[in-house]
């Protein structure tokens, strides 16, 4: 079990690692850090000194290696835009981004498997059909389509929910929240749709295919054979065995979701780390762009190693077994 | 004479298809007493699997009882739907599948599926459920059997694991138990074990036995008839004994001639010329037609007389006077 987590985490690691020098690269070699730095009106020796400073005149091996210091200790530099520490922009945008990942990542995750394993038990049924075919324009819609639709209807024709921004938010020290207040909780209602129904379609689609599968298995029969009731088969011996192969993907979606929030961000202005880094973008501003691909991938590895820890839990196959039988 | 435990009536199973209706089992008749093995052999297709998914209700559709009746315990269940029959599942009828590799919730401790059956059956405490649990196991021969129901089914050999599956099948006492082809997918070191701790099992508690198998030689280790199927139909039931050694229909004794069966001394094998029809195909009169050494006009217009009782579906069955 330990052995099994601490390989995880030294993938983790290495994945780390090389999304690291990728920033890196993108901090030495987009653009001149120098010329970034300092305006138009520089002597040589400014640039000098500067390059000094910046240890930029050290062996490329030793600047990565302090620029992975740095990262670690939150230290991603200033934003060339905003002449801030990069990291208090990023801790003020995380919050809103968190938020709205979080609860679209559960609305696909609670509506995908239940809408999943529904359509499968009841594969003939003429709700699951209707469920089936509404879910193919969910996969094929782009996310900023579904966003300008459910704009257009609920805020624009209906006006019963905003359409951009986070609402009313309580700060509390750290972090900033919309969970507290009426027009907060609204304004999630509609970015949390959009970002999380493609993920939900998904989400859907494989639980349904992987538990028709399972529903076909000879221990599904056997089990059936032997007088369980319907409920106890479909959610104790059905269910389970199907999210082993799907919580994987679920783990991989939940992270696209905080990938794909830019574009979720940027149709609502949602003031997240998302809207952060295409404003970052617009103005080259590498260090925020750079940071906020750290961020991510932090994240990414993280959900992953969740899951793969989850599997272990699911599956006794993969535990280390006292070997038994003859 | 007591009532059988399992009564089976010209039992027809369809299946519609686009090509028109398949009948995989075909007027079957046959019964079971309280603790009685009856072996049903055949070639593959024949409909065996067929008839045990009738009676136990997990057809698949669009297979279905088109005719006949199918008696438990003086019960008629054939025509019981969704819980009724669900309810008689494990509790009255048990099975037991041919592959214990894949029979069995690979997620679930063995304890965990042995305890959920009883619950599901029985009107037991969890702990009492528990304790049982580990009495089945010890049952059927699982050493350390308290330590083993914590066990997973991949901790297990193939063996083991289709003793856990005989203890499953066996745990709420059903009066019958459909064993279909139960070792074929087992080492043949432990088929006999499995079949005499299967057929020890039923003795003792008098259960009826459906055994499934096309392999002569656990029929003549462990049944006490012996029904052969033909394209879905009976082609002869009796005592095991007489079935291999005086066998009246045409089809028994081909398939006796081609079996290597110790008891018989044959050391050349004959084989049948031709192969079983398929289900689309199925000849006019007796099925076995075409293939039959003994054939005649008869054969060929008018269905042979079915069996009910001991005999053999033919119009010209072997006479064995030196037998008798
Ligand atoms: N859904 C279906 N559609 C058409 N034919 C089917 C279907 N299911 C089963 N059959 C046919 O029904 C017949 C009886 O099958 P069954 O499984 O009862 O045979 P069996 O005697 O158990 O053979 P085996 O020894 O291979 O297990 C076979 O010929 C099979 O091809
Ligand atoms: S009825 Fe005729 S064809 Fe059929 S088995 Fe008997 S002799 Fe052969
Ligand atoms: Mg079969």
């Amino acid at each position: 079990m330990l052995a099994y987590i601490i390989r995880r985490v030294a993938q983790s690691a290495l994945v780390l690692l090389i999304v690291g020098l990728v920033a890196f690269a993108m901090f030495r070699f987009v653009g001149d850090p120098i010329d970034n730095m300092l305006g138009q009106e520089r002597t040589a020796d400014d640039i000098e000194r500067l390059r000094e400073q910046l240890g930029l005149d050290q062996p490329f091996v030793v600047q990565y290696y302090r620029f992975l210091e740095n990262a670690v200790q939150g230290n991603f530099g200033v934003s060339y835009r905003q002449g801030r520490p990069v990291i208090d922009i990023l801790m003020e945008r995380a919050p809103a981004t968190l938020e709205l990942a979080a609860v679209s990542g559960i609305l696909a995750v609670l509506f995908g498997i239940a809408l999943g394993v529904f359509t499968a038990i009841r594969r003939k049924g003429i709700a699951a059909n209707i469920i089936m075919s509404v879910s193919l324009i969910g996969v094929s819609l782009p996310t900023f389509l579904i966003g300008i639709l459910l704009i257009y209807l609920f805020s624009v024709e209906l006006g019963w929910l905003p359409s951009f921004g986070r609402g009313e938010v309580v700060d509390l020290g750290a972090w900033t929240t919309g969970f507290l207040t009426a027009s907060g909780l609204k304004a999630l209602i509609l970015p949390s749709i959009t970002l999380g129904l493609y993920q939900m379609t998904l989400i859907m689609r494989l639980v349904r295919s992987e538990m028709l599968e399972v529903l076909r298995q000879d221990y599904i029969r056997f089990a059936r054979a032997r007088g369980l009731r319907n409920r106890a088969v479909h959610f104790r011996h059905a269910l389970k065995n199907t999210m082993v192969p799907v919580i994987t993907v679920i783990g991989l979606q939940v992270g696209a979701i905080i990938a794909f929030a830019i574009i979720t961000e940027t149709v609502f202005q949602w003031p997240g780390v998302g809207l952060l880094f295409i404003n970052a973008i617009q103005f080259v501003d590498i260090p925020v762009m750079a940071a906020y691909l750290m961020l991510i991938s932090v994240m990414f590895v993280g959900i992953n190693l969740i899951v793969d820890i989850l599997y272990f839990f699911i599956d006794p196959r993969l535990r280390v077994d006292r070997k038994g039988g003859h | 004479m007591a009532e059988p435990v399992l009564s089976i009536r010209n039992l027809s199973v369809e299946i519609p298809t686009r090509h028109g209706i398949l009948k995989p089992v075909d007027g079957v008749t046959y019964d079971i007493a309280a603790g009685e093995i009856l072996g049903i052999v055949g070639e593959s297709g024949a409909g065996k699997s067929m008839a045990g998914n009738a009676v136990i209700g997990l057809l698949s559709p669009p297979a279905h009882v088109s005719a006949g009746e199918i008696w438990l315990n003086g019960e008629r269940i054939d025509n019981l739907k969704g819980d009724a029959m669900r309810r008689l599942r494990g509790k009255e009828i048990g099975m037991v599948f041919q592959d214990p590799l894949t029979s069995l919730n690979p997620l679930l401790r063995i304890g965990d599926q042995l305890v959920e059956t009883m619950l599901t059956h029985l009107p037991i405490s969890k702990s009492e459920a528990e304790k049982r649990a580990v009495a089945a196991l010890e049952e059927v021969g699982i050493p350390g059997a308290a330590k083993r129901v914590n066990s997973y089914p991949h901790e297990f050999s193939g063996g083991m694991r289709q003793r856990v599956v005989i203890a499953l099948a066996l745990c709420a006492e059903p009066s019958l138990v459909i064993a279909d082809e139960p070792t074929t997918a087992l080492d043949v070191s432990v088929q006999a074990q499995i079949i005499a701790l299967l057929k020890r099992l039923c003795r003792e508690r008098g259960t009826a036995v459906m055994l499934i198998t096309h392999d002569m030689g656990v029929i003549a280790e462990a049944a006490d008839r012996v029904a052969v199927m033909y394209a879905g139909r009976l082609a002869e039931l009796g005592p095991v004994r007489d079935v291999i050694t005086a066998p009246e229909h045409p089809y028994t004794h081909g398939l006796m001639a081609s079996t290597p069966l110790a008891s018989r001394g044959k050391s050349r094998l004959h084989q049948i010329p031709g192969a079983m029809p398929r289900l689309d195909a199925v000849p006019d009169g007796c099925a076995f037609n075409p293939r039959c050494p003994r054939v005649a006009d008869r054969c060929r217009q008018a269905p042979a007389p079915t069996v009910d009782g001991n005999a053999a579906a033919c119009w010209f069955p072997l006479q064995h006077e030196e037998a008798s």
